[in-house]
């Protein structure tokens, strides 16, 4: 089964700063793979540079056969990888069914300005891909709320699901759970995992949530110093005693186990 | 269909109502609206780069290239029809609003204000210094012609104030889809977050340089009808004061809605006119207060007097946020 | 030769006009982030003010260094009134809002005290002769210099010294300094960031009077001498960055040479000089030509 993504020999300086390097990742399709390590280890620059926002000193990104490397974030994005952000970027000004309906819209017009200027926003078929999105995250209650409204776990989704708006194949999600209180993240996490499958979507997520990755990710890359120091299935990785040393901490025995669902 | 019919059909009505009752208005009201609604285009205009977040202080470069480009040909190039002299406004001032945009869309906020406000100034001063373009006086232009009808004697108000009615007609029209459109309704998520539109796939700068080149080219339009109107033009026309007094009548006006452009424009003209005769000594401080008043107790400007009417004879209420 | 020393002599005229009528400009808006556009009332007020109390001291034959320290008082008094005025009773009511309300709000004020300007003193115009007359002429070669212009050059050069040691060195200045950087963090270390806006808006006033002032004598003191003056010093302080009182040199200084040598060898260019600087300037370094990027927040 070839790679849906894959890095190659990825590397980022910043003048005498090597934020990344050696970075060499074969993602198969449909995968769900955490990306864990502190703050500064290179996790955000291989996120930023997947999606074009940085652009790599060497090293090559291939997505579905096709070199991407150093395009453009609008290019990559409409090519099918997407992202949502640490702070959820939403249109606080506008109500969650017309934030999704602007996600929607620019997704069906995809041949540019032009044709955006033509195509009235209000139609039903994008009425309806909207209202679908709403529920496939459970958020269709919030339809007419104003986004500025919206607690933190809503806006989360509902930046994730204008993400995939577009309908991506891959999609990064970065710390989808940072500012979501202990009862509600497993919840949110779900609900996001089950949306994205239902869609078929591969999803590489940024968590600094050790529990999350465990119970979500079917592989774990540990992010250490610019490089990945370790690839494997979340459990092995996070019993390893160096990924524990360096970025997990010890797993704590818990007297209740299991204790976090709600 | 019931989103789009209903204010357009009131606007149709509007529009006959007016273009009917001018014939029974005395002559200075008439040339006062056509002004008013050649000002109107430059203010609709700005209204679609406020949505997005972005005010020029510089509006004047375009308004002033349309009032020159219709007097220079009209003086110079020999064709004195008004759809010619209009056509080339509209082709200029597009086409400077493409060139400039390219750097302008580059900018935000007051970075974007104050290069806007650079280029019309450059513009200003090149016109002062340019005798063959009449420097600080201007100079006269000519009554146009109408696919070879020439109005006589107060014919001719009334033709201009038609033509300019229905330009405006039009151009509203134009904008009040242009907002329902898919472009159109990126404005305000480009104010929310350009990252977001960025990582959707959408070009930011793209698209405001696309409302820079369609505001431009109304301001260039609105400063050729101007010209027609007031039978001059002079350097004053790309002065920082003028792009502020559009900017004043924008703020009045409010960005919510098309209609109210030109009812603001409507009103802040009229309200000049009766300032100069009631109080010569102090229409500005009329005028200022006007703007302040405004600002504290109806920040979403007069358009916004619309909406709460609107709600409270219950009728369903207007698409205005996007 | 004699053409360059004349471009760079009146360049440094010019400059020091420019760096007169931006320096309280800058000050609002880097401490305030106000681009004040009442900032050519202070002038005119400033320019009136001068031109008849300074106008009548030396009718009544006071002796002439009096004239040009009196100068400075009505500029002082002129500011705190009006300063105070404007902040206390109308700006404060509009903290918070966006920039461009702001400005908009400055501008209303403006054209309200265009008019109290015409009810005051009327359409008339005021010529205040005496200090150019007193300051006589100094001869450079072939070139006849005014002493006035000179005193100008000087007075600009101490303010600005005096400006610079003020913010760097004064309990006082390191207060505004922080509050330029980052007004967010000086309310949390305890700063009355209320006080420091009255305060920085009322110095503002003041130094935008004392522009207008000093150049008195050198314009006919009429109706409208505040519209170009703001759009001129507004250039300067694109030029230089923002709140950069060393900016304001800067750009001063870049705009006046251009402006001179444009005068005399392009004049077509003359009046539009110093918006393509301003507009470079944007161009390649938009944050202006002394400020650092401001850092980014999310």
């Amino acid at each position: 089964m070839s790679a849906i993504l894959n890095v190659r020999e990825l590397e980022k300086t910043f003048g005498s700063l090597i934020a990344a390097h050696n970075i060499n990742i074969a993602v198969p399709p449909l995968q769900t793979v955490g990306i864990i390590g502190a703050n500064g280890a290179g996790k955000t620059t291989f996120v930023n540079m997947i999606t074009g926002h940085l652009r790599p000193t060497k090293g090559s990104i291939w997505f579905e056969g096709r070199d991407i490397t150093g395009r453009p974030s609008r290019e990559i994005t409409r090519l099918g990888i997407a992202r949502s952000f640490q702070v959820p970027q939403i249109f606080a000004s506008l109500t969650v069914l017309e934030n999704i309906c602007t996600a929607t819209a620019i997704a069906r017009t995809t041949s540019g300005l032009i044709h955006q200027a033509l195509t009235p926003l209000h139609s039903s078929a994008i009425l309806a891909d909207s209202d679908s999105a709403l529920e496939l995250f459970r958020i269709a209650g919030y339809r007419h709320a104003l986004a500025a409204t919206l607690p933190q776990g809503a806006r989360k989704l509902l930046d994730i699901a204008m993400a995939i708006a577009g309908a991506p194949r891959v999609v990064l999600l970065d710390e989808p759970t940072s500012g979501i209180s202990i009862e509600e993240k497993f919840d949110l996490m779900a609900v996001v995992i089950a949306a994205l499958k239902r869609r078929g979507i591969t999803v590489l997520f940024v968590e600094h949530d050790m529990d999350i990755v465990e119970r979500y990710a079917d592989r774990v890359l540990a992010f250490y110093d610019g490089t990945v120091i370790a690839d494997g299935p979340p459990v092995e990785t996070l019993e390893n005693p160096r990924i524990q040393e360096l970025i997990s901490g010890p797993k704590l025995k818990l007297a209740v186990p299991n204790g976090r669902h709600a | 269909m019931t989103m789009v019919s209903r204010p357009v059909l009131f606007g149709a009505l509007a529009l006959i109502i007016v273009a009917v009752v001018a014939l029974a208005l005395p002559s200075w009201l008439v040339s006062l609206t056509t002004l008013a609604f050649a000002n109107a285009l430059v203010v609709l205009g700005l209204i679609i780069l406020w949505r997005a977040g972005l005010v020029p202080f510089g509006q004047a470069l375009f308004y002033a290239i349309g009032a020159y480009a219709v007097a220079l040909i009209d003086r110079y190039g020999g064709m004195h029809d008004v759809f010619v002299l209009i056509t080339a406004a509209a082709v200029l001032s597009a086409f400077a609003a493409f060139l400039t945009g390219f750097l302008l869309a580059r900018y935000r906020e007051i970075f974007f204000a104050m290069l806007s406000l650079a280029m019309s100034m450059i513009l200003y001063g090149a016109l002062v210094k340019t005798e063959t373009l009449g420097s600080t006086d201007g100079f006269h232009v000519e009554a146009p012609t109408y696919l070879g009808y020439a109005p006589q004697g107060a014919m001719h108000l009334l033709v201009l104030f038609w033509l300019v009615l229905a330009f405006s007609a039009a151009s509203a029209l134009l904008v009040f889809l242009y907002f329902r459109s898919v472009a159109g309704a990126l404005a305000v998520p480009v104010r929310d977050s350009e990252i977001r539109l960025e990582f959707l796939g959408v070009s930011v700068n793209g698209l405001i340089h696309l409302n820079l080149v369609i505001s431009g080219t109304l301001a260039g339009i609105g400063g050729a009808f101007a010209a027609l109107s007031i039978e001059h033009v002079d350097p004053n026309m790309a002065y920082w004061t003028t792009s502020g007094g559009f900017v004043f009548v924008t703020i009045l006006a409010g960005a919510g809605s098309v209609a109210a452009a030109f009812v603001g424009s409507f009103v802040f003209e009229f309200l000049k006119s009766i300032a100069y005769d009631i109080l010569p000594g102090t229409w500005q401080i009329f005028l200022g207060a006007v703007l302040l008043v405004t600002i504290l107790f109806l920040p979403e400007g007069l358009g916004s007097l619309f909406g709460r009417l609107r709600q409270r004879l219950n009728l369903k209420p207007a698409n205005v946020s996007s | 030769m004699l053409t360059a020393f004349a471009i760079l002599t009146d360049g440094l005229v010019y400059a020091a006009y420019l760096f007169l009528i931006a320096i309280g400009l800058t000050l609002i808006f880097g401490v305030m982030r106000i681009l004040n556009v009442t900032h050519g009332s202070f002038y005119a007020f400033g320019a009136y003010g001068s031109a008849i109390a300074v106008g009548i001291y030396f009718d009544r034959g006071f002796p002439a260094a009096g004239g040009f320290l009196l100068m400075v008082l009505v500029a002082m008094v002129i500011g705190l009134g009006l300063g105070l005025i404007l902040e206390r009773g109308l700006l404060r009511l509009f903290y918070g809002k966006d920039e461009v309300i702001v400005v908009l709000v400055t501008y209303a004020a403006f054209l309200i005290l265009e008019d109290v300007i015409k009810l005051i003193w009327g359409p008339n115009s005021y010529a205040l002769y005496q200090p150019l007359a007193l300051a006589g002429t100094i001869d450079v070669g072939s070139l006849v210099l005014s002493g006035y212009d000179i005193g100008l050059i000087v007075f600009a050069s101490l303010l600005a010294i005096g400006a610079s040691f003020a913010l760097k060195r004064t309990r006082w200045g390191h207060l505004l300094t922080v509050v330029i950087f980052d007004r967010e963090i000086a309310a949390a270390l305890g700063i009355n960031v209320t006080a420091v806006y009255t305060i920085t808006f009322v110095i503002g006033a003041m130094l935008g009077a004392l522009g207008g002032a000093v150049m008195a004598p050198k314009i006919a003191v009429t109706l409208g001498i505040g519209v170009e003056v703001i759009v001129l010093a507004f250039a300067v302080v694109a030029i230089g960055g923002m709140g950069s009182i060393g900016g304001a040199l800067l750009g001063a200084l870049i705009v006046g040479e251009c402006r001179a040598a444009a005068v005399h060898l392009v004049p077509q260019i003359e009046l539009f000089v110093i918006y393509a600087v301003m507009a470079l300037v944007l161009i390649f370094r938009p944050q202006g030509l002394f400020t650092r990027i401001a850092p980014r927040k999310i």
